[in-house]
C-alpha cells in the first residue's frame, strides 16, 4: 500500500473547530484519485499532512508502511525530497535560480539527478527553449509546467497537486493538467490532485470528498 | 545537497545585486564608521603613550624641589654619594620643540631615546647629539649638535645627553626633577636628611599629559560608542532586510525537502563571510576617513593640551581585529533575531514579508524599561562604568521608542487629516513604519549623537574660553629661572605696568590628595575676573583677611571639602573653605591663599612667575625690552591674547573635526534609509497600484513618498534632540565628573541643531530621492501587474 | 616603545666599557701607551691616568667569618675613556664603572654602578687617596690605610683595610707585557692587605677578617688583536708566598706570572714559564667555564689545584665574567681570587 491514512485529526493551535476529524482512507501504488470540498473543508491541510509539511494531531499518515507522525524535521524534510512531491498553486520556484537550475534542483537536493531524464522531462512540457531563462520571465502556465517538471525530476512515488492550475486560465490549465497526468502516469507514481473543479476532478479514476474535515 | 542549497542561496545575490550592495555597503559602512573613529582614539593614545614613555613619568617615583625650583647639580651629586639611585632629567622649550635632557649612565631602564647601534661617544661628548622625529627635528633651531632620526620619540619632544640641554637651555647646572629607579641599594639615608627642599612624589600611574589629554580623548570615545551604535543598527538593518527578501525562497526550499538546520548553518556560512568581507572594506574605509581626519585631530589635541599626537596613521592590526570583530558580532547580532525568527517561521506561513515584527511588538517595552534603567543610574549610579552604561541604555531605549512614538504621532496625524489623499498619505506612512523603522532608529541615533556631541564641544568651548579669561587676566606672564632674575624682571617692570602680580606656589597634601597651594595677591584682577562655582559672602575681604582659602572643583569633589570646611595649609594653619571655583583641564587640586599669609607661613618660597597688568598694545613692546634687557627667553613669557588665539583656533579646529564626523554619521544613516526605501519599493507596488488606479498620477505619488521621508526624517528629528540633549548632560554631567573631577556647564545651540535638523532632512530627502524617481518611472503595465497576480 | 630597542640603547655605555675591558683591539688612537722603562710614582700613580683608555682598581678579598665560614668580597671601579683627556662638567669623557661583589659557599651577590666623570659622582685622587662611585668608597689617609664600602639592593659592606706589605710592580718594574705583539700595560699590586669589617647579608651582619689582594693596571691597548679573554689568578700560599698568573687566550696562549716572596721580593716569568690548564668546566648562567684548574710554575716546584668556593660566582654585570675566591690544594696550600673573561659568548 502506497498511501495508508487512519483516524487522521488536526487542530491549528488557538482554533476550536478541528480541521480533519478521523480522515482513514488507503490508496495503492500509481493510483491516481482526486480531493474535492468547499473551501476550509481541509483539503489543503491534508494535503499537508501527507507531504510531511505539517503533522497531525492523532491518527496515522503512512507511506509505504512508514508513519510520518513521529517523524523530526530532517525525516519529513528526506521523505519531501525523494518519496513525495508537491506542485503548488502559485509554482513556488526558485527565483534566483534559471529554468534548468529550477528543475534540477530537487532531484540534486535528493541525490537522484538524471539529466537525461531532466532533459526528457523538460521537452515533453515544451521548456527546452527556456531552460536558460529566469521564472520571471515566463508565464504562469509556463512556470507551472516548470514546477511539475521539478517534482518529477527526482521520480517520486507520491505526487501532491494543490489547485495546480488555479492561477492559470482555463485552456492554459486544460493543456498543463493533461500534461502533468500523463507524465505521473509515465513514471507509475500515485498523484493525489486537490481542486475545487468537478470538471478536473472527473478525469481522475477515483475522488475522495471532504466534507467538515471528514470523508463523505 | 549542500551545493544545490548554496546555488539558490547565491543565485539571490546574483539576481539581486542591489540587495547585496545593500547589505555589503550596510555592513562596511557600520564597519567604517566605528574603526574610523577607532582608528583616531588609537593613534591619538598610542602618541600619548610614547610622550609618557620619553618622559618616564607614570612608572618612576620622581624626586622634585618642594618650591618648583630647579634643582642644583650639587645636590643630586649629593644624593648619589649618599647612594640614592637617581637619574637628572632637565626640560625646556627651544623654539616650538621641548628638549628633554638625561643621564644615559644613571638613567633607569625603560627611558631615553630609541636607538641602537648609536654612538656613545657622540652622545655624551662634544657637540652632541639630538635624536627626535624627523619632523621634529626639522623644526630644531640650528645647533650644533648632530640631529638623529628616532621614530618612537613623541612628536615635538627631542632628547639629548643632560649637558647638551643644559647648554641650549642655557641652564648648566640646573636639573628639574630626579627620576627615583625602583631598586635602591640597602641602608639609605632618608632623602629629607640629604635633601631637605626636595620631595618625593609617588609614581602617578599616567603622565599629567595623557589625564588631560584623555578629557578630549573622552569625547572621541563617546562618539565611537555612539557610532557603534549607529553601525549597529545599519548591520542590523541590512541583515534584517538580506532575510525578509528570502523568506519566500527559504519556505519553498524546505518544502522541497531542504533540513532546517542545514539551511540555517549555511545561511550562517554564508552570512559569515558576507561579514568579512563588508569588515574588510568596512576598516579600509574607515582607515581613509581616519587618515582624512587626523591632522585635525592632531592639531586640536595639541592646541588643547600640548600632547602631541603624530598627524600620520599606521595602519593598526588591532583595527583590523576590532573592525572585523565589529562586522562580524553585529552580523551576528542582527542574524541571530533573523535565524530565530526563520527557525520558528512555520513551514506553510505566508511567505509574504513581515517587516519587523519584532520591532513591532514590545519594543515600547523593552524601550520604557531602558530609559527607566538609564534614569535609575543617573540618580544612584556611581563611577564610570555606570556612566556608561547609562549612556548606552539611554542610547537604545531612545531608539526602541523610535517606532511607537511615530506610530502614535502618524496615527493623530491621521485622524486630523482632511480629504481622502490626505488621510491616506498619514495612513500609508505609518504603514512605512515598520520597514523604515531600523533606518529611521539608525538617524535617530546619528542625530542624537550628533547634537550631544556639538553640545559637548561647544560647551568646552564656552567654558574654556570663560576658564582662560578668568585665569588669564593678567596681560602678559613671565617666568623666571632664579631669584636673580625674578628680582630683575620686577626692577626692570616697576613704572612700566599697572601691576605685577606674583604666582607663589608649594606642593602640600590635603585630605591625603596632592594638592598646588597659591598665593594670590589681593588685586582687583582676581575680584574683577574669578568666578566661583559657590561660595560664602564676603569671599575677598575674607580670603584677603587671611580667613579662608579658595579650593578647585577638583578638590571639592575628591576631597569632599565643603563650604566652611577646615584645610590644613601649614602645620597648625588651619582655615575654612570660602570658595569653589571651576578649574578645566587641571588633574590636580588647587588651594588658593591670599599672598601675605602665604609669605609668613613659606617664607623661603620665591615667586619666579609673575602676571603683568598693563595696557595690552604695550605687551610687545615689554616682550621686547624684557628679551633684549635682560634676555628672557621668548618661551618665559606667555601673552593672553595670543593664548586665546591659540584656543580659539583649536576649537575651530576641533569643530572642522565634529562636523566632518556629524556630516559622516548622516551621510550613514541617509544611506540607511535610502537602502531601505529600494527594497520598500517593491513590496509597495500592490500597495500604490489601487491608489495609482484609481487616480493619483505616479508623479504625484512620488512626491508623496519623497515627502513622506521628509515627514519622518522631521519626526525623528524632532525626538533626537531630547535624546541628544540627555546624551550630552550624561556626558558632560556624568561621565566627565566620574573621570576627571569637574563638572562642565552645559550650554544649548539651538542655531546649531537647527542647522543639524537641516541636515537630517537633507539626508532623508537625496535618499528618497532615487527611489521616488524610479516611482514615477514606473511603467503602468508594472502597477497592472499587480491585479493580474494577485492571490 | 620598542623595549629592546630601548635596552640596547642602556647597554650602549657598558659596550663602550667593555671595549676598554676585555675586547678592545690593537688601535690606541691618540690614547698614551704604556713605554717600557716608565718609572712608577707614587703616591701620584695611585690616582687616574685619564690620557689613558682604560684602568682600574680592583680589590678581591678571602675573608672567613666567626664561625669559620669562607667568603669572597669584589670592589672594582673601571674608568674608560672615550677620548684622552679629562675635563669638568657633563661633557668629560671619562666614565666609571664599579662592580662590587661578595660570595659566600651558597650564594653570590652582586651590583653595579655607572657614572660619569667631571660631576663629581666618581673618580680617584691619588693624596689623600680616594676612589668612589656614587656611596662607594675606597680611601684614607694612604694607600697602607683605607676604608672599602660598597652598597646594592640585598647586600653590603664595610671593611678596613692595612697594607702589612710593600706594593709589587709586575713585569718590568711595572711594565706588564700581554702579548707576543708587545701590548703593554703598566701593572702594580698590593697583595699585603690584612681586612677586618662586617658584611650585610640578606640574613644580617656578619663580622669578617682576612686578607685582600688590591691591583691597579691601566694601558691604552691591553690586548692584542686575536686575544678573546684571560684567565687570572692571584693566590697566597699558607707559606706566605704568592702568585699572581695570568693566561691571555688566543691564536698562541700568552702567560705571564709573578712570584712574590713572603718579603715582598717579586720575581717576574715571562710567557711559556706558567701554566694553567683547565680541568673541569661548570654551567653558569648559560655559559661554561672553567672552575677548576691545575696549575703548574715548575721554576718554583708549584703544581696545585684551584678549585671555586661558588662555582656559579658569575658576574651578571653590563660585562659579564666569572669572579671569585678559590682554594688551593697540591704542592701549595691556601686561597685565591679567580677571574675569567670572554666567556660570555
Amino acid at each position: 500500500m502506497l498511501l495508508s491514512l487512519r483516524d487522521v485529526t488536526k487542530t491549528y493551535p488557538g482554533s476550536d473547530a478541528p480541521v480533519l476529524r478521523g480522515v482513514s482512507f488507503d490508496m495503492g501504488a500509481g493510483e491516481m484519485l482526486a480531493l474535492t470540498g468547499e473551501s476550509g473543508s481541509g483539503k489543503s491541510t491534508l494535503l499537508h499532512l501527507i507531504g510531511g509539511l505539517d503533522t497531525a494531531d492523532g491518527g496515522v499518515v503512512a507511506i509505504n508502511g512508514t508513519d510520518l507522525t513521529p517523524l523530526d524535521d530532517v525525516g519529513r524534510a528526506a521523505l519531501r525530497r525523494g518519496t513525495v512531491g508537491v506542485i503548488f498553486q502559485q509554482f513556488n520556484l526558485i527565483p534566483s535560480l534559471t529554468v534548468a537550475a529550477n528543475i534540477a534542483f530537487q532531484a540534486r537536493l535528493a541525490g537522484q539527478f538524471d539529466a537525461v531524464f531532466a532533459q526528457a522531462l523538460a521537452q515533453r512540457l515544451g521548456l527546452e527553449d527556456h531552460l536558460q531563462k529566469y521564472p520571471e520571465q515566463l508565464s504562469g502556465g509556463q512556470q507551472q509546467r516548470v514546477a511539475i517538471a521539478r517534482t518529477l525530476a527526482p521520480r517520486p512515488k507520491l505526487v501532491l497537486a494543490d489547485e495546480p492550475t488555479g492561477n492559470l486560465d482555463e485552456t492554459t490549465a486544460d493543456t498543463v493538467f493533461a500534461l502533468m497526468c500523463e507524465l505521473v502516469a509515465e513514471t507509475r507514481a500515485g498523484l493525489i490532485l486537490v481542486t475545487h473543479s468537478e470538471r478536473l476532478a472527473a478525469r481522475l479514476g477515483r475522488r475522495l470528498h471532504l466534507r467538515a474535515g471528514q470523508l463523505s | 545537497m549542500t551545493r544545490a542549497i548554496l546555488s539558490a542561496l547565491i543565485g539571490h545575490w546574483r539576481r539581486n545585486p542591489l540587495q547585496l550592495f545593500t547589505l555589503l555597503a550596510g555592513l562596511a559602512l557600520g564597519t567604517a564608521l566605528w574603526s574610523g573613529v577607532q582608528a583616531i582614539n588609537a593613534e591619538a593614545r598610542a602618541s600619548y603613550d610614547a610622550a609618557a614613555a620619553t618622559l618616564g613619568e607614570g612608572n618612576l617615583a620622581q624626586i622634585t624641589a618642594l618650591n618648583g625650583t630647579p634643582i642644583p647639580q650639587q645636590t643630586y651629586i649629593a644624593l648619589r654619594r649618599a647612594g640614592w639611585n637617581v637619574s637628572p632629567v632637565i626640560e625646556g622649550d627651544l623654539g616650538p620643540v621641548r628638549i628633554v635632557g638625561i643621564d644615559p649612565l644613571t638613567a633607569p631602564r625603560g627611558i631615553g631615546p630609541v636607538t641602537a647601534g648609536g654612538d656613545l661617544g657622540a652622545f655624551l661628548t662634544g657637540a652632541g647629539q639630538i635624536f627626535a622625529r624627523e619632523d621634529t627635528l626639522a623644526k630644531l633651531p640650528q645647533t650644533a649638535a648632530q640631529g638623529v632620526i628616532a621614530p618612537d620619540i613623541a612628536p615635538n619632544t627631542a632628547i639629548t645627553d643632560i649637558g647638551v640641554a643644559q647648554r641650549l637651555l642655557g641652564r648648566a647646572g640646573q636639573i628639574d626633577r630626579l627620576l627615583v629607579a625602583p631598586e635602591q641599594p640597602l641602608n639609605l639615608r632618608p632623602l629629607a636628611q640629604i635633601a631637605p627642599d626636595l620631595v618625593q612624589i609617588a609614581p602617578q600611574g599616567g603622565s599629567d599629559v595623557a589625564r588631560l589629554t584623555d578629557s578630549f580623548h573622552l569625547n572621541l570615545t563617546a562618539f565611537g560608542l555612539l557610532s557603534f551604535a549607529v553601525g549597529l543598527f545599519i548591520v542590523h538593518g541590512a541583515i534584517g532586510l538580506a532575510f525578509e527578501q528570502r523568506r519566500a525562497m527559504v519556505r519553498t526550499l524546505r518544502a522541497l525537502g531542504v533540513p532546517l538546520r542545514r539551511l540555517v548553518a549555511l545561511m550562517m556560512a554564508e552570512l559569515v563571510a558576507l561579514a568579512l568581507m563588508g569588515g574588510v572594506i568596512g576598516v579600509a574605509m574607515g582607515y581613509v576617513v581616519a587618515a582624512a581626519l587626523l591632522p585635525d585631530v592632531a592639531a586640536t589635541l595639541r592646541g588643547l593640551y600640548g600632547a602631541d599626537v603624530s598627524g600620520q596613521l599606521a595602519l593598526r592590526p588591532v583595527w583590523w581585529v576590532s573592525g572585523l570583530a565589529v562586522a562580524m558580532g553585529g552580523t551576528g547580532l542582527a542574524a541571530a533575531g533573523a535565524l530565530w525568527s526563520l527557525a520558528r517561521m512555520p513551514l506553510l506561513a505566508s511567505a509574504q514579508p513581515q517587516a519587523w515584527m519584532l520591532y513591532r511588538q514590545g519594543s515600547g517595552l523593552v524601550s520604557a524599561l531602558l530609559l527607566a534603567l538609564a534614569a535609575g543610574i543617573a540618580l544612584w549610579g556611581q563611577g564610570l562604568l555606570a556612566g556608561f552604561a547609562m549612556l548606552g541604555a539611554l542610547l537604545i531605549g531612545g531608539a526602541l521608542a523610535l517606532p511607537p512614538i511615530l506610530t502614535l504621532v502618524l496615527r493623530w496625524g491621521q485622524a486630523y487629516a482632511r480629504g481622502p489623499v490626505a488621510q491616506w498619505f498619514w495612513a500609508d506612512t505609518r504603514q512605512q513604519v515598520p520597514g523604515l523603522s531600523l533606518a529611521l532608529m539608525a538617524l535617530l541615533l546619528a542625530m542624537a549623537a550628533n547634537v550631544g556631541v556639538s553640545t559637548m564641544v561647544s560647551s568646552f568651548r564656552l567654558t574654556f574660553t570663560g576658564f582662560l579669561d578668568q585665569r588669564l587676566a593678567s596681560e602678559l606672564y613671565v617666568r623666571a629661572t632664579d631669584a636673580a632674575q625674578a628680582e630683575a624682571i620686577t626692577g626692570l617692570v616697576d613704572g612700566r605696568v599697572d601691576a605685577v602680580l606674583p604666582i607663589l606656589s608649594v606642593e602640600l597634601k590635603v585630605a591625603g590628595l596632592p594638592a598646588e597651594l597659591f598665593g594670590a595677591r589681593d588685586h582687583a584682577t582676581y575680584r574683577d575676573n574669578w568666578q566661583f562655582l559657590r561660595t560664602v559672602p564676603g569671599l575677598w575681604d575674607a580670603l584677603a583677611q587671611g580667613e579662608g582659602v579658595l579650593v578647585n572643583e577638583q578638590l571639592y569633589r575628591r576631597a569632599g571639602l565643603d563650604l566652611g570646611d577646615a584645610v590644613t595649609v601649614a602645620p597648625g594653619v588651619v582655615l575654612p573653605v570660602l570658595g569653589i571655583y571651576g578649574d578645566y583641564g587641571n588633574p590636580v587640586g588647587q588651594v588658593i591663599l591670599t599672598e601675605t599669609l602665604f609669605r609668613r607661613l613659606f617664607p623661603d618660597v620665591i615667586a619666579l612667575r609673575f602676571g603683568l597688568r598693563l595696557d595690552p598694545s604695550e605687551v610687545d613692546t615689554l616682550r621686547a625690552t624684557l628679551r633684549t634687557d635682560l634676555g628672557i627667553a621668548d618661551t618665559a613669557m606667555i601673552d593672553q591674547a595670543s593664548i586665546k588665539a591659540i584656543s580659539l583656533a583649536v576649537f575651530d579646529r576641533t569643530f572642522v573635526v565634529t562636523t566632518a564626523l556629524n556630516v559622516l554619521t548622516l551621510a550613514v544613516a541617509g544611506f540607511a534609509i535610502l537602502m531601505s526605501l529600494l527594497t520598500l519599493a517593491a513590496m509597495r507596488l500592490p500597495q500604490l497600484a489601487p491608489v495609482w488606479a484609481l487616480g493619483l498620477t505616479r508623479r504625484r505619488l512620488a512626491t508623496m513618498d519623497l515627502f513622506r521621508a521628509v515627514v519622518l526624517a522631521a519626526l525623528t528629528g524632532a525626538l533626537a534632540l531630547p535624546l541628544g540633549l540627555a546624551l550630552a548632560w550624561a556626558l558632560l554631567a556624568v561621565v566627565n565628573v566620574e573621570a576627571f573631577g569637574w563638572r562642565l556647564p552645559i550650554y544649548l545651540f539651538p542655531l546649531d541643531y537647527l542647522r543639524l535638523g537641516g541636515l537630517a532632512l537633507l539626508a532623508a530627502a537625496l535618499a528618497a530621492l532615487w527611489p521616488a524617481w524610479r516611482l514615477a518611472r514606473t511603467p503602468p503595465a508594472h502597477l497592472l501587474g499587480v491585479f493580474r497576480h494577485e492571490r | 616603545m620598542n623595549g629592546k630597542a630601548l635596552l640596547l640603547f642602556i647597554f650602549l655605555p657598558i659596550m663602550a666599557l667593555a671595549q676598554g675591558f676585555a675586547g678592545l683591539g690593537g688601535d690606541a688612537e691618540d690614547f698614551t701607551i704604556p713605554q717600557r722603562g716608565t718609572v712608577l710614582q707614587f703616591p701620584a700613580d695611585h690616582g687616574a691616568h685619564p690620557d689613558y683608555r682604560i684602568e682600574w682598581w680592583y680589590l678581591t678579598a678571602n675573608l672567613t667569618g666567626p664561625d669559620g665560614t669562607p667568603y669572597g668580597l669584589q670592589w672594582t671601579l673601571f674608568r674608560s675613556a672615550l677620548a684622552p683627556r679629562d675635563g669638568q662638567g657633563w661633557d668629560t669623557p671619562q666614565l666609571w664603572m664599579g662592580h662590587a661583589a661578595v660570595t659566600t659557599p651558597t650564594a653570590h651577590h652582586v651590583t653595579e654602578r655607572l657614572a660619569r666623570g667631571g660631576i663629581g659622582q666618581a673618580g680617584v685622587t691619588a693624596a689623600p687617596f680616594s676612589a668612589w662611585i656614587d656611596d662607594w668608597v675606597m680611601q684614607g689617609p694612604d694607600f697602607n690605610d683605607m676604608r672599602l664600602t660598597a652598597t646594592g639592593p640585598d647586600f653590603a659592606y664595610d671593611v678596613q683595610l692595612t697594607a702589612m706589605g710593600p706594593l709589587v710592580l709586575h713585569g718590568q718594574d711595572g711594565y706588564s707585557v700581554k702579548s707576543a705583539a708587545g701590548q703593554a700595560s703598566h701593572y702594580y699590586s698590593q697583595p699585603f692587605l690584612q681586612v677586618s669589617g662586617t658584611l650585610t647579608l640578606p640574613t644580617g651582619p656578619v663580622p669578617v677578617t682576612g686578607t685582600a689582594w688590591l691591583d691597579r693596571e691601566w694601558s691604552s691597548q691591553p690586548l692584542a688583536q686575536d686575544q678573546r679573554g684571560w684567565d687570572w689568578f692571584s693566590l697566597s700560599f699558607d707559606s706566605g708566598d704568592k702568585l699572581m698568573g695570568f693566561v691571555l687566550r688566543g691564536t698562541e696562549d700568552f702567560t705571564s706570572a709573578t712570584w712574590i716572596a713572603a718579603d715582598g721580593a717579586a720575581t717576574a716569568f715571562p710567557d711559556g714559564a706558567f701554566d694553567a690548564a683547565p680541568l673541569t668546566r661548570h654551567s653558569v648562567a648559560g655559559h661554561e667555564v672553567p672552575t677548576e684548574w691545575r696549575l703548574r710554575l715548575p721554576d718554583r716546584g708549584l703544581d696545585v689545584t684551584i678549585s671555586a668556593l661558588n662555582p656559579d660566582a658569575w658576574m651578571a654585570t653590563s660585562v659579564p665574567y666569572w669572579e671569585g675566591p678559590v682554594t688551593i690544594a697540591g704542592s701549595h696550600g691556601g686561597v685565591g681570587y679567580l677571574e675569567m673573561t670572554g666567556y660570555d659568548n
